[in-house]
């Protein structure tokens, strides 16, 4: 039989480590690690639910974070890319680098060390997105408010980014694909949850929460935008295919 | 919305980060006559100028809905330099002190302005630029003869001397007033006066060595004119030419190349089929093959098709094994480009004794540039 065992853990990335924990605990050398409700099980294989321990979670943090930054940066990234079977590839990964003399996740020529760069690259690459195309509007009650469906799940990542620019300013900023949003109200940020049937959030279909100022605004920006793009005749060329 | 490719100008800040701005520019009145601009005193526009608080306002209303990253003000010359000057640091200087903003903001420096006044616009802005637009003076007089070289110089030395007081102080006094945090830059105007790639690159490097630019820009000259001395309206703006001076420029800055060795008298101008790295390569084959499992950083990166990602890539991964062609492949080393000129661990590598000119024809043959239909076009620009 292979080795291989079904560790089920409840989604968050707390309870992810504490799976990590156990899977070195008992020493495996694969572990499929999976969410609870996204469970594709093996016909024969053995399963164990996790139930999510912050201190074993911490210790596998921690015992990283002495191997390596980047690589701590590296995991929280991938994780975040929801991808298929991206755990047990973490899992693969942090075994690798636990395993390893030389500190960092240096190895370029070990697949899975590559693979988990390239994943986490792109997750970087959404959250770099999403901090510069985050639109916000104007509500009548001073908050400003915008709304995202990123690829990947990025809330988490950008959230620092916002609280520093935008610190004497309440905002939210509302994950529709995965239905929770950030709400920072000048002093922390906070997870809060919406029901958003009735929010409009663009310039055609106008909604009575926004100031009329908002639509001023909004209107000026896509003027600036088209008359920049008239007079730079060159960078039209450059896309012209 | 969602595409800052075009009208928002990238810049990049201290810490190298990309951030898209506004750009306005304050007026077009101008006292100037230069032939390559198109608010040029005698070219008949209608003028209009914007007021500070105009100015204030768009910029913290676009940030505060993170429209924007900052702010670049420029302006055309009313009146006077000082008198242009003062108007641009007024802008600066509410934004920062009555609406707290605290995102970019990049002025230009007219030339001309007081010392005085430099300092107080390094105050409040994050990086200062002159544009000396033209590479040579000869051709400053030809198309703009109401500006003098130094009037250019003045101002750019000012806000260097100013950074390296900053930079001490700061050393002693922690508390130091900030001054203009991301340098400063310039920008040339290529295609213009009929200057050649060593002209630019020369004065490039002029720059970046005797004022501490952070940066300096290269902008193909698009034709807004029916002046005899420049290139005919409807001439074509030489993106390619731009693009091969801004990978030299990144030669110079990160791969440690010496500008003397790219262009000379002998080669006066960049190739336009083939990028400078490999141009130079194939004037110097003596220095290649290259093991890739044993060579300096110095040597990976002077590698065609090795930029400096797969070099920190290979030299960490080699730690572990012997590097391959599969692993380069996967670091995402340019292969058609590279493996002239490299050697790695396998028994396969190029054997035949090549020159120069049939390496680059195979690797033109197998390449895929996006440029490849403005070849015969640009080409036959620069004759």
């Amino acid at each position: 039989m292979n080795a291989t065992k079904t560790l089920i853990y409840d989604g968050s990335f707390n309870g992810f480590l504490t799976a990590v924990f156990i899977a070195f605990e008992q020493k495996l050398p694969h572990a499929d690690i999976q969410r609870q409700g996204q469970i594709q099980n093996g016909l024969f294989a053995e399963t164990e639910t996790i139930f999510t321990n912050v201190e074993k979670a911490q210790r596998v943090w921690n015992g990283v974070r002495k191997k390596s930054n980047t690589a701590i940066k590296h995991i929280y990234f991938a994780y975040q890319s929801e991808q298929k079977n991206i755990e047990s590839l973490l899992y693969h990964y942090i075994r690798k680098l636990m395993g390893s003399k030389i500190n960092g996740p240096t190895n370029f020529s070990d697949d899975c060390v590559l693979k988990i760069n390239q994943i986490a690259h792109k997750v970087g690459r959404e959250k770099h997105r999403m901090e510069a195309f985050v639109r916000f509007q104007l509500t009548k009650d001073t908050v400003y408010f915008a709304n995202i469906e990123p690829d990947y799940d990025v809330l988490p990542l950008i959230s620092k980014h916002f609280r520093n620019r935008y610190a004497d300013q309440q905002w939210l900023i509302y994950d529709l694909k995965r239905k929770y949003g950030l709400f920072y109200d000048l002093h922390k940020v906070e997870i809060i949850s919406l029901d958003l049937t009735d929010v409009h959030t663009n310039s055609i279909q106008k909604s009575a929460v926004f100031t009329d100022e908002e639509y001023e605004y909004q209107n000026l920006w896509s003027n600036y935008f088209k008359s920049t793009t008239n007079t730079f005749q060159r960078k039209k060329k450059r896309f012209k295919v | 919305m969602g595409d800052t490719g075009t009208g928002i100008c990238h810049s990049y800040t201290e810490d190298g980060r990309c951030v898209s701005l506004l750009k306005i520019l304050l007026t077009n009145h101008c006292i100037f006559d230069c032939a390559y601009c198109v608010t040029r005193k005698s070219n008949d526009i209608q003028r209009a100028a914007f007021k500070i608080q105009e100015v204030v306002d768009l910029t913290i209303n676009f940030y505060r809905r993170n429209y924007i990253e900052g702010l670049f003000l420029s302006s055309g010359i009313f009146k006077s330099a000082d008198h242009t000057m003062e108007r641009l640091i007024a802008v600066a200087k509410k934004l920062r002190e009555e609406e707290n903003f605290n995102g970019y903001i990049h002025l230009k420096s007219i030339p001309g302005a007081s010392d005085e006044l430099m300092y107080e616009a390094g105050l409040y802005a994050d990086r200062l630029s002159v544009n000396i637009e033209i590479p040579t003076i000869s051709g400053l007089k030809l198309l703009a003869p109401d500006k003098k070289h130094e009037d250019f110089i003045k101002p750019m030395l000012k806000v260097k001397n100013e950074i390296i007081r900053y930079t001490e102080e700061k050393k002693i006094i922690r508390s130091t007033a900030k001054y203009a945090p991301a340098g400063q830059s310039t920008q040339m105007i290529v295609g213009a006066t009929g200057e050649s790639d060593k002209d630019i690159m020369y004065s490039a490097t002029h720059f970046y060595k005797n004022y501490n630019m952070k940066r300096v820009y290269y902008s193909g000259y698009v034709p807004i004119s029916t002046d005899s001395r420049l290139p005919a309206l409807g001439s074509e703006v030489p993106m390619l030419r731009e693009n091969r001076l801004y990978q030299t420029d990144w030669l110079l800055r990160f791969y440690g190349f010496n500008v003397n060795e790219i262009l000379d008298t002998e080669h006066p101008n960049l190739d336009m089929d083939i990028d400078p790295k490999l141009m130079w390569a194939l004037r110097n084959l003596n220095h290649f093959p290259v093991d890739i499992n044993k060579a300096d950083k110095s040597v990976l990166a002077r590698i065609p098709g090795i930029g400096m990602g797969s070099v920190h890539k290979i030299i960490n991964g080699r730690k572990f094994r012997n590097l391959s062609w599969e692993h380069l492949k996967k670091m995402g080393v340019a292969l058609n480009r590279a493996k002239y000129f490299i050697i790695c661990n396998s028994t396969d590598w190029e054997r035949r004794d090549l020159d120069a000119a049939r390496i680059k024809g195979m690797i033109l043959q197998s390449s895929n540039s996006k440029y490849k239909n403005h070849y015969s076009n640009q080409l036959s620009l620069f004759n």
